[in-house]
């Protein structure tokens, strides 16, 4: 099943209530998705300089991280909600993700980027919303998953939104079954893959199409021939979303459009403590149509 | 429950609005009811069995109305997937638009969709009339076995894919037909039929002359040596 949402504010007056529309979002889609959830929020760009590398402690201690860290990287910042962190360095990706696969084994990666921040955890949704204080989070848009796993195990790294590339994030609802076989050919261009997750792949397909200089909604409409399965995505950039629905279109959605807002959700209720939405322009994205939105 | 006037998603759970409405006397003399706030809700009115008429002022999730009988049920606003659901009598007729598979395998009564409704609308439909004043989504009246559908708009890919006895009146084009779906010419039965499903739904935009009929060539009924290729 799993419940996918996401929101994009057109209006700057309104993203410091990102958060909190979100995750009435996620809390509704508990029903969708119990087995875990994550979302995905992209604010507070930082400058050209830098980076944000969102981090999931597992069983590390924060002390001991910050510690070695903080003297091997003179610049860095750390913000801690509940087991993940957000670190802001300089130090490029290449080898800053390089340094956390090798001296912190325990620490998984879950994006990076200048503005995006990534945060999942297996359990109840609700719960999940909680503890990472996400009604606190302000932005221009955000993407969410609950999951209701199916191919691959309830953990962190079976969790959504999966990043597989700077400011990139991929929500999926449905089972892509050439996975395997795509993992392989990816592998083979240079991607690597943290789980056996299908979405993973997906995500991974979509950063290599972008990176060959191709647009969000190329990449997309490409997939429609590359992946095979049922889905419904969610694919966020820093500039914005898009979504697209498989030709067979079993796996559902529905958007609300309005002056100030575009919401993405599974189901309707998901999104009916949003104002105004009863007045908004409501409608089901087509199968095989790619819809994007952003600056 | 309360007082009846609380039928409010705001201030009673779905289990106890249709508890109540489920459980109406066919003594009582109230017979009309008004859901408040439906935010989406799955199932709201399911398995209604008397002859009331309850009024929904909102947006409905899934099954609304799913195997209905005898009650006559408004939504102002959109529904989701499986309006109706499994339907034996009665009638739902939705303001907005409904989502995928509306009418799935339902016996009898009518629902009316306003506006559009999107894939596998009446799929294995088994007697109930259907009229969609908007466009029909891809593999509308899959595996149909009767009854009628009519749909003042356009049609997806492989309308009437598979089809049994069902109708399919449609006065805009289908993207497709499906496989062993024909158009039909149309009969005395037909103009009655379709006068009526016009009226049934207040359709004064259309007259019989805009509908064309499909239905089925009925090749897939036998097993075909022939074909033996295909299976």
């Amino acid at each position: 099943m799993c419940g996918i949402v996401g929101l994009y504010l057109k209006k700057k007056k309104l993203h410091n209530k990102l958060g909190f529309y979100l995750s009435g979002m996620l809390d509704n889609m508990s029903s969708r998705g119990p087995d875990s959830a994550g979302f995905a929020i992209y604010n507070n760009k930082v400058s050209k300089k830098y980076y944000k590398y969102s981090l999931c402690l597992n069983s590390t201690s924060l002390s001991e991280f910050e510690q070695v860290v903080k003297q091997k990287f003179k610049d860095i910042t750390i913000k801690n909600i509940s087991d993940h962190i957000v670190v802001q360095t300089s130090t490029t990706p290449k080898k800053f993700i390089s340094y956390i696969h090798r001296n912190f084994s325990q620490i998984s990666l879950v994006g990076y980027g200048r503005s995006i921040e990534i945060f999942k955890q297996v359990g109840n949704p609700s719960e999940i919303v909680k503890k990472f204080k996400l009604e606190n989070f302000s932005g221009s848009h955000a993407i969410g998953h609950t999951r209701m796993a199916t191919e691959s195990a309830i953990t962190v790294d079976g969790s959504h939104p999966y990043s597989t590339g700077e400011d990139e994030c991929l929500v999926h609802n449905g089972s892509l079954s050439n996975h395997n076989n795509l993992r392989r050919q990816l592998i083979k261009k240079g991607k690597t893959f943290d789980s056996l997750n299908d979405t993973e792949v997906a995500a991974g397909y979509i950063s290599q199409k972008l990176s060959e200089n191709k647009s969000m909604k190329n990449t997309l409409t490409e997939s429609l021939t590359d992946l095979d399965g049922f889905y419904t995505f969610i694919a966020g950039t820093n500039k914005g979303f898009a979504v697209l629905r498989d030709e067979i279109a079993c796996k559902p959605a529905v958007i609300a459009e309005n002056n100030d807002y575009v919401a993405v959700a599974s189901e309707f209720q998901a999104m009916a403590h949003l104002p105004y939405v009863n007045k908004s322009n409501i409608y089901e994205p087509k199968p095989g149509v790619v819809y994007t939105w952003g600056k | 429950m309360g007082k009846i006037e609380n039928l409010d998603f705001k201030k009673n759970t779905l289990r106890k609005i249709n508890n109540y409405l489920q459980n109406i006397s066919y003594k009582n003399n109230k017979r009309e009811f008004t859901v408040k706030n439906p935010s989406g809700h799955h199932a709201i009115c399911a398995g209604l069995t008397e002859n009331i008429s309850v009024k929904i002022n909102g947006h409905v999730g899934y099954y609304c109305g799913g195997m209905n009988q005898k009650a006559h049920i408004t939504i102002n606003g959109n529904a989701g997937t499986g309006l109706g659901e499994n339907m034996m009598s009665g009638l739902i007729h939705v303001k907005g638009n409904a989502s995928q598979s509306a009418g799935a395998t339902a016996h009898g009564g009518t629902i009316i969709i306003d506006g559009d409704t999107s894939s596998r609308c009446g799929i294995s439909m088994k007697g109930i009339d259907i009229i969609v004043k908007g466009s029909v989504g891809h593999m509308s009246g899959f595996m149909a076995q009767s009854g009628t559908l009519l749909i003042c708009g356009d049609a997806g890919e492989a309308l009437g894919d598979s089809i049994y006895e069902t109708v399919i009146y449609l006065a805009g084009k289908p993207k497709s037909l499906g496989v062993d779906c024909v158009e039909k010419k149309i009969n005395k039965k037909d103009i009655k039929k379709i006068e009526d499903l016009l009226e049934t739904g207040k359709i004064k935009k259309f007259k019989v002359k805009d509908f064309k009929k499909f239905g089925s060539q009925r090749k897939l009924y036998n097993f075909n040596i022939d074909n033996i290729s295909d299976y």
